[in-house]
């Protein structure tokens, strides 16, 4: 039997907000344990919440940019369960009510060798405001637990999908999008080692061609791409194994061991709390305005898709490299302050496309790490556009760029790789070669256009590679007719 | 000194006719000597308000006194207050010294009022006997064998025996009220969110309320003018414009038009606390009170209502009692859930118990609509029961309690008649109003007490219509035997 399987996603964003969600105290990452504790966060007897209007900010900004509808009243709501890093005995959360309804998020799933790139559309079922849990720290106190509630009321937006994806590629696809998005949008740092960003993957399997859903198990806290594609994979095969095998899929919580690559069953739905969900009588129902929406909206950044057609438009790159160029905003940000500084725009494109990238995935890097500065990059890209150096022996001034060295003139000099545009010059290398190549002539002249290459060549090679290849092609052209 | 307003103290502060160190130690003394009986006060530290009444004595000698400088409240153990052990009745908190000052604290210190103590109560404000109390049951000084209500039974007798010259209080479903029917005093539950609830330990978030417990409407209007007020850091405070509650207390009460519900009126009410009632309504009539019939017809369902919402939210609010970061945890445990159970289980009383089970059960799975969101919809019936009779009148009266002060121990082992004392108050709470007891005279030598409910923010109104009272008649004035 063929099996389809189905996937949602439920992605725990920690919000760029200073301090935490309902209270003052600060949201900085790494400080010493319980430096951040304020009466509020460890729940002192007596303390009161009060909703910090940065994160609600946050909250409508991501509405918008999915599209969603903005909840003009939503309600915070406690959930209850007892654990000793969650120091109320309930999270302030949304339930019934959330801030943000249905929206939509469009992927680009990458081609693959089965199968060529396609766009999908990603349900976005709601997305939720709520405080973050503090941590157990296991084995700092020799033979007992310690809590540190340093990130206890840490802002959450809870962004929950349809069961709209059906591989692992999807999933991937949309995670990695979404990543990109809240950090385009300036809510979220996006550091996954940090927890700033955390998935948990809905899994479930069906025969293909049928409707009903199948009994999913949910994989909890992925912070890495990588996992998430493992996990998937793993689970989904287990699943399929399980079901052929006579078995059934008991609905559960699970986690990814990334040292096996296998999943586990964490507790099962009988094991499940009942959280007890009711509003919080301690915060009122929020409320945004259309007044508010319209501040919140005049304060977004160009969303990727806007930006992608204005590229296209102002700089005439091609759909493709357009797209390529705003899948992040760093990198989109890094374009434009290339083309601001006199890049040509479709050679800015291919560069930071191409040599760029390729060497910030070696190195395992991103743009903002690029030790070249867009400026530098910018200076390069005009020394190819005016001729001074060819597009190889920019590529050489490139490596040595990449070293830390930014004075691209003084490269060039010291490699000798100025480009000869002087057409006597040009005009004699290429009299020496003809001289010196006859055979080759009479070949051209019989119609081989190889041999064309090969003069073309031997006058490059003359010239160690200066010559501006242009004219050499022109020149010989002329001298040959 | 014992027995006058808080205004005569505190011009007798500014004419320097006493100091308020004399003042402090005039009742540390009296509680030195009283409570060991009445068991009013949960912790006295002599010290800590001397210090303070000696600041004070600073302020009135530069000439920057204001109405309660120097002057000596009590504080209900449920208000932490920075430095002093906040117990809110119960083992959970024997030994937690807050280690901040909850708003209504804050807002006296800065009027310069000195904190003569914290008053025994209900543990977690859940009860109305004062028998529910880790630190034991507090006696009515009207008749010792009898309980002081609750859950502000601390305040109430404190207030009652002259152990201080005012108290605060909370009031969830009458806290305030009952109490102060029962022990003969005026006690004052404000308009939901007048009165910040920063730092007051919470029992039912949505009903809690603190107010002023004194012996007059007067003293409460000065307390009030202290209490009330905007705080940003309670997000259910309201932002009601400063006001002085004493600015209207002389206004002349012809014309005022107050609804009698007949529901108040009905089976239940013990037929001599109804005549000290229909005589209160007779001495109105004589002040220009005009009355007509009104009727909360849901006013029966306020008991079910509120035993279904309080517990709901307790059972969420207490559930940081868990023994992890303060407060008891046990001896012994042999795993995290073991400590949990077990620190649960020995701190909190049998009434808490029962409280949080009730509470857990109606907001489980399964439940939730049947009972915690039902309550919900018949709470804004109930509510939309008064919005209609404060269309007919302007004030509303009855009687507070159904009786007069039971003897310790009588109802204890019958909650649900325990419950009822609530009877006539809860309403109020579920419709966030503001609500009063004044002494309104006596049945077999117990005080019995008149209820007057407001509409929204008619506290200025209320202490108007209790100060005309307590002009016309010395019922307030009243001092129980045997305490001198």
């Amino acid at each position: 039997m063929e099996w389809e399987v189905v996937i949602g996603l439920e992605t725990h964003v920690q919000l760029q907000t200073k301090t935490k969600i309902f209270t003052g105290a600060s949201t900085a990452y790494g400080a010493e344990p319980n430096t951040q504790a304020c009466d509020v966060s460890i729940a002192l007897p007596g303390v009161l919440p009060v909703l910090n209007k940065e994160a609600v900010a946050c909250a409508v900004k991501f509405g918008l940019a999915v599209d969603a509808e903005i909840a003009p009243r939503s309600v915070f709501a406690r959930k209850n369960y007892f654990y000793p890093d969650l120091p109320k005995g309930y999270q302030i959360s949304q339930f019934e009510l959330p801030v943000v309804g249905k929206g939509e998020i469009t992927i680009q799933v990458p081609e693959t060798k089965k199968q060529a790139a396609y766009e999908k559309v990603v349900g976005i079922t709601r997305a939720h405001l709520e405080e973050d849990a503090g941590k157990s720290v296991h084995g700092a106190v020799d033979g007992m637990s310690g809590i540190d509630l340093n990130r206890a009321g840490t802002p959450l937006l809870e962004i929950v999908t349809e069961p709209d994806m059906r591989s692992a590629a999807e999933a991937v696809t949309y995670a990695k999008k979404l990543h990109e998005l809240v950090q385009w949008i300036g809510i979220c740092d996006g550091n996954m080692q940090e927890g700033s960003f955390r998935c948990d993957v809905n899994v479930s399997v069906r025969p293909k061609g049928t409707q009903a859903l199948g009994t999913r198990r949910e994989i909890k806290n992925l912070n890495s791409f990588k996992f998430m594609q493992q996990a998937i994979a793993y689970e989904t095969q287990w699943q399929i194994e399980t079901i052929e095998d006579g078995g059934t899929i008991e609905q559960a919580t699970i986690l990814f061991n990334p040292d096996t690559g296998e999943t586990r069953a964490m507790r099962s739905k009988e094991e499940a709390n009942d959280y007890r969900y009711f509003p919080d009588p301690d915060l009122l129902p929020l409320e945004v305005t259309e007044e508010d929406k319209a501040r919140i909206q005049a304060e977004m950044p160009e969303l990727p898709e806007a930006m992608k057609a204005r590229f296209e438009s102002e700089y005439a790159l091609s759909a493709y490299d357009a797209a390529a160029i705003t899948t992040s905003r760093a990198v989109a940000d890094y374009f434009v302050e290339t083309v601001n500084a006199g890049g040509d725009a479709k050679l800015a494109a291919n560069w930071v496309m191409g040599g760029i990238s390729a060497k910030l995935n070696a190195e395992d890097k991103i743009i903002t790490d690029s030790p070249i500065e867009a400026k530098a990059l910018a200076l390069l890209l005009k020394r190819i556009a005016d001729n001074t150096i060819s597009n190889n022996a920019a590529k050489n001034v490139f490596e040595e760029m990449w070293l830390g060295n930014a004075d691209v003139d003084s490269i060039i000099e010291a490699k000798g790789l100025k480009q000869v545009s002087d057409t006597g010059a040009i005009e004699a290398m290429v009299d020496e070669v003809l001289a010196a190549n006859p055979k080759m002539i009479e070949e051209y002249k019989a119609g081989k256009e190889k041999a064309f290459n090969a003069l073309v060549g031997q006058t490059m090679k003359a010239s160690k590679g200066k010559a501006n290849p242009a004219q050499v092609n022109a020149i010989l052209k002329e001298k040959l007719s | 000194m014992i027995n006058h307003s808080l205004k005569e103290l505190s011009q007798m502060l500014a004419k320097k006719e006493v100091s308020s160190v004399e003042m402090a130690q005039t009742f540390l003394e009296r509680i030195q000597k009283y409570n060991p009986q009445i068991n009013a006060y949960i912790t006295v530290d002599a010290d800590k308000t001397l210090t303070q009444a000696r600041a004070a004595d600073a302020v009135i000698a530069a000439g920057n006194a204001s109405a309660l400088t120097g002057v000596p409240i009590a504080q209900k153990d449920i208000f932490c207050a920075s430095g002093w052990k906040t117990t809110c009745g119960s083992k959970m908190l024997e030994n937690f010294i807050a280690p901040y000052d909850a708003h209504v604290i804050a807002q006296f210190d800065a009027a310069g009022a000195v904190n003569l103590g914290k008053t025994n109560m209900d543990e977690f404000a859940m009860g109305s006997s004062n028998e529910t109390s880790y630190f034991g049951g507090v006696k009515n000084p009207w008749d010792l064998e009898r309980v002081p209500g609750g859950s502000s039974g601390g305040s109430a007798a404190a207030v009652a025996a002259r152990l201080c010259p005012a108290a605060t209080g909370t009031d969830t479903g009458g806290s305030i009220r009952q109490p102060a029917s029962l022990c003969g005093f005026t006690g004052l539950k404000p308009t939901y969110g007048l009165v910040s609830r920063y730092g007051m330990i919470a029992f039912a978030s949505s009903l809690d309320q603190a107010g002023p417990m004194a012996k007059s409407a007067e003293d409460c209007a000065m307390m009030m003018n202290v209490m009330a007020g905007f705080d940003e850091r309670d997000s259910t405070s309201l932002n009601h414009p400063k006001q002085d509650y004493t600015s209207e207390l002389n206004k002349p009460l012809a014309g005022l038009k107050v609804g009698l519900p007949k529901e108040y009126f009905a089976e239940g009410l013990d037929a001599d606390v109804a005549k000290v009632v229909d005589a209160a309504i007779a001495e109105y009539k004589k002040l220009g009170a005009e009355f007509v019939d009104i009727s909360l017809p849901n006013a029966s369902l306020s008991i079910p209502v509120y035993y279904v919402l309080a517990p709901a939210e307790a059972s969420s609010n207490l559930s940081r009692y868990d023994g992890v970061r303060y407060g008891h945890r046990t001896a012994e445990y042999d795993d995290l859930m073991d400590m949990y159970m077990k620190t649960r289980a020995e701190g909190f009383g049998a009434e808490v118990k029962r409280r949080i089970l009730i509470g857990t059960y109606v907001l489980s799975a399964g439940y939730y609509d049947a009972y915690y969101l039902k309550a919900q919809q018949i709470r804004h019936l109930i509510a939309d029961d008064f919005k209609a009779a404060f269309k007919q009148c302007d004030i509303i009266m009855g009687p507070t309690v159904p009786s007069t002060a039971f003897k310790t121990g009588e109802k204890s082992g019958n909650p649900v008649e325990m419950y009822l004392q609530d009877i006539y108050t809860i309403a109020t709470n579920l419709a966030g109003l503001p609500g009063m007891s004044i002494p309104a005279g006596f049945s077999h030598g117990l005080p019995v007490g008149l209820q007057i409910i407001g509409n929204y923010f008619d506290e200025a109104r209320m202490l108007n219509v209790g100060h005309a009272y307590q002009q016309a008649t010395d019922w307030h004035t009243q001092m129980p035997e045997g305490i001198e």
